[in-house]
């Protein structure tokens, strides 16, 4: 699994230029699927069908392919762009980072000269491509372009570190469980959503579309074990994380309960996570239509939102047991 | 290039129309007799949203231009016969200060008053008045007599005169978003004779200003297949800012927006909008700012998502008693939609 892990970390696709990252996922996802289309936002939509036709309930899995970047709003007269944060992306991490854009150029994140550290803002940052003057940044980059983090996936044993683990590892968790389930009595939608940085927005459209009966997102949280860190109850190598509640979503009591319940009888370690700030695309989900029960399996992670957020490879592999032993068994909700 | 007298005429009356977000109904009946000779049918929703359909077998395109202004809306009245009022829609503080306005559908005149700077000590007058200690005047001598002729929950709107001034420039109230209506209704002027395989809606929407509620409702009615925003958009090209800091520029050209805190555009559109604008040799600008947000934000949502595109015409001193846009702008908007949707029509956009 770690080789899909770095194929996918690896790849490039900030919130609304995932076209990269759609087309790597669809190659490792749809040998084990039944069909797979693309919607109008690009949300990669994959099915798999309940083995013996209908009865089983329709479950839509989200993971979102999108990352965190930026985006070229100014090319000014000696080659350097200016831009602006797509999604949670702060100034202070990305100073001194290389950014790549879609086509591979690399990008340095300077700085103007402050007075006060704490004047360090968007408008005080730009990008050297290594141009030397406009004509040749606008040969290599254009006003609209998007860059993510330019960093490569490490191997560290039982942890494993990259850019964009936030969410391509709860992709990965998705295509691993698809590979490995190989009959379910449900309808398993795979769906791995475009635009969650910027808002869960692909969640909500392809939701709308799947009409699902359940939702259950798959994505990261933060974690409370780094020295003098916010204090949460979620650790490292803890096991697949279990929401109770963010800010986007307070998961169904029914379907946070089957999650603990498969986790108890699959013997698979688990934790129960509350995480006061930020959201999934469980969030848009269980507010479709008329109200879908919705939960959050979660890989604990630690730097979320810079280039090196770290994972537990056992945690990714509690996920995948997990999330198998869901939509692989009937559920009576 | 010239702008017939009747157009401007009709951007005039438009602008000088008092359309707070929650009463567009004289902008409303204003677009409404101008739109019926262009489209086949002609309705108003349940939010007040103006629905012009121009029937076709084809793409379904939603064109969204919004009706609504920022405005005032009275909250309180002061014993002493003063009107307290609280904002609709983002306006600055800075900006209210001594304007005169009209309050209530009978245009009552008033005038949002402040302590005279005689009276004030040297630290009141390095301050901004905020909105708690601003009221607006209606003449009145006593809370008696001001309840007579003003309800809790009137609006007050700028009473800014339209005017052209200028090389090819307007100044008047509420371009953002009356300049996008005009380009709208240019649009469908200009296509009027032209078969066009499309079913096209051109929607005048509501109560943008206070969170792209008509664009909700009305997305979501039409189910589009492909979305455009028709904007009067943030303009900041005057002396102290840096070219990185300008978002816009007067009289360069619509602006195609990249991304804002509601959309990100769809890329194929924007490269698409680019490509129509060079081939027919229509002047453009992106919209270099990633703030604000528009009916886009809504559109692409809608139902199972709609590619959206933005097309603006700057303004400067959005969100004011008045601001300033170019006639060009406006008209090569049109030219711009107008080339865009004959496009779309023969299959020339991917998507």
């Amino acid at each position: 699994m770690k080789e899909l892990i770095k194929r996918l970390v690896e790849t490039y696709g900030p919130s609304g230029s995932e076209d990269q990252i759609r087309k790597a996922i669809l190659e490792e996802v749809r040998p084990y699927v039944d069909e797979a289309r693309v919607d109008p936002l690009g949300n990669l939509i994959a099915v798999k069908h309940a083995a013996k036709g209908n009865g089983g309930k329709k479950i839509m899995l989200a993971g979102h392919m999108d990352e965190i970047g930026v985006m070229v709003t100014h090319i000014d007269e000696k080659g350097f762009l200016r831009f602006g944060g797509i999604g949670g992306i702060s100034p202070q991490i990305l100073l001194g980072e290389r950014v790549v854009f879609a086509d591979g150029t690399v990008g340095i994140v300077g700085v103007e000269r402050l007075d006060d550290p704490k004047d360090l803002r968007f408008d005080k940052l730009f990008i050297d491509i290594g141009a030397k003057d406009k004509a040749q940044a606008e040969k290599a980059v254009g006003i609209g372009w998007s860059a993510g983090y330019y960093r490569t996936f490490d191997d560290l044993g039982d942890r494993l570190v990259s850019k964009a683990m936030d969410d391509r590892i709860g992709c990965a968790v998705m295509i691993q469980a698809a590979k490995e389930l190989k009959k379910t009595p449900n309808e398993v939608y795979f769906v791995f959503t475009v635009q969650e940085e910027v808002g869960l927005r692909g969640a909500r459209t392809s939701a709308f579309a799947v009409d699902p009966d359940i939702g259950i997102a798959i994505d990261v949280t933060r974690t409370g074990d780094t020295p003098k860190g916010l204090p949460m109850a979620v650790e490292l190598g803890g096991g697949a994380a279990i929401k109770v509640k963010d800010s986007s979503l307070v998961a169904h009591p029914k379907v946070k309960d089957l999650m603990a319940e498969v986790a108890r009888t699959d013997k698979i370690p688990y934790q129960f996570e509350v995480l006061e700030a930020g959201g999934t695309d469980a969030g848009a989900i269980h507010l479709t239509k008329a109200g879908v029960p919705s939960g959050t399996i979660s890989i604990p992670t630690r730097y979320i939102h810079t280039p090196s957020e770290v994972v537990d490879y056992g945690d990714v592999q509690a996920c995948v047991r997990l999330l198998k032993g869901i939509v692989g068994r009937p559920i009576g909700l | 290039m010239v702008t017939p007298a009747k157009t401007v005429e009709l951007f005039r009356r438009l602008s000088e129309a008092p359309g707070p977000s929650g009463q567009e109904g004289e902008v409303r009946a204003i677009i409404r007799p101008e739109v019926e000779k262009l489209v086949d049918e002609v309705r108003t929703d349940t939010l007040g949203d103006l629905i012009a359909h121009r029937k076709g077998r084809g793409k379904r395109v939603m064109i969204a231009a919004h009706m609504d202004e920022v405005a005032l809306m009275v909250s309180h009245i002061e014993k002493e016969g003063l009107l307290r009022f609280r904002k609709v829609g983002g306006i600055d503080d800075r900006v209210l200060l001594t304007k005169t306005v009209y309050v209530g559908k009978d245009r009552l005149p008033g005038v949002i008053g402040a302590k005279p700077i005689h009276l004030q000590d040297p630290k009141e007058r390095g301050q901004v008045i905020r909105l708690d200690n601003l009221f607006i005047d209606i003449g009145a001598k006593s809370q008696e007599e001001a309840e007579k002729l003003v309800k809790v929950g009137e609006y007050a709107v700028f009473t800014t005169s339209f005017e052209r001034f200028g090389g090819g420039l307007v100044k008047g109230k509420a371009l953002d978003d009356r300049a996008g209506c005009m380009v709208l209704l240019e649009t469908l002027r200009s296509l009027r004779e032209t078969a066009l395989k499309l079913d096209v809606y051109g929607v005048f929407t509501v109560q943008e200003e206070v969170g792209t509620r008509g664009a909700a409702v009305t997305a979501y009615d039409i189910a589009p297949d492909i979305g455009f925003v028709l904007e009067g958009t943030v303009c900041s090209d005057t002396p102290g800012t840096d070219p990185q800091g300008q978002s816009t520029v007067i009289g360069a050209g619509p602006a195609i927006s990249i991304m804002d805190a509601g959309t990100i555009a769809d890329r194929r559109m924007v490269d698409f909008l680019v490509a129509t604008a060079d081939e027919n040799g229509i002047p453009h600008q992106f919209r270099r700012a990633t703030s604000g947000g528009n009916d886009g934000a809504r559109i692409h949502l809608a139902r199972e998502g709609a590619p959206t595109a933005s097309i603006s015409v700057p303004c400067r001193y959005i969100h004011s008693p008045v601001s300033v846009c170019s006639l060009d702008d406006l008209q090569n908007a049109a030219r711009l939609l107008e080339a865009a949707l004959k496009k779309i029509a023969e299959g020339g956009l991917k998507l």
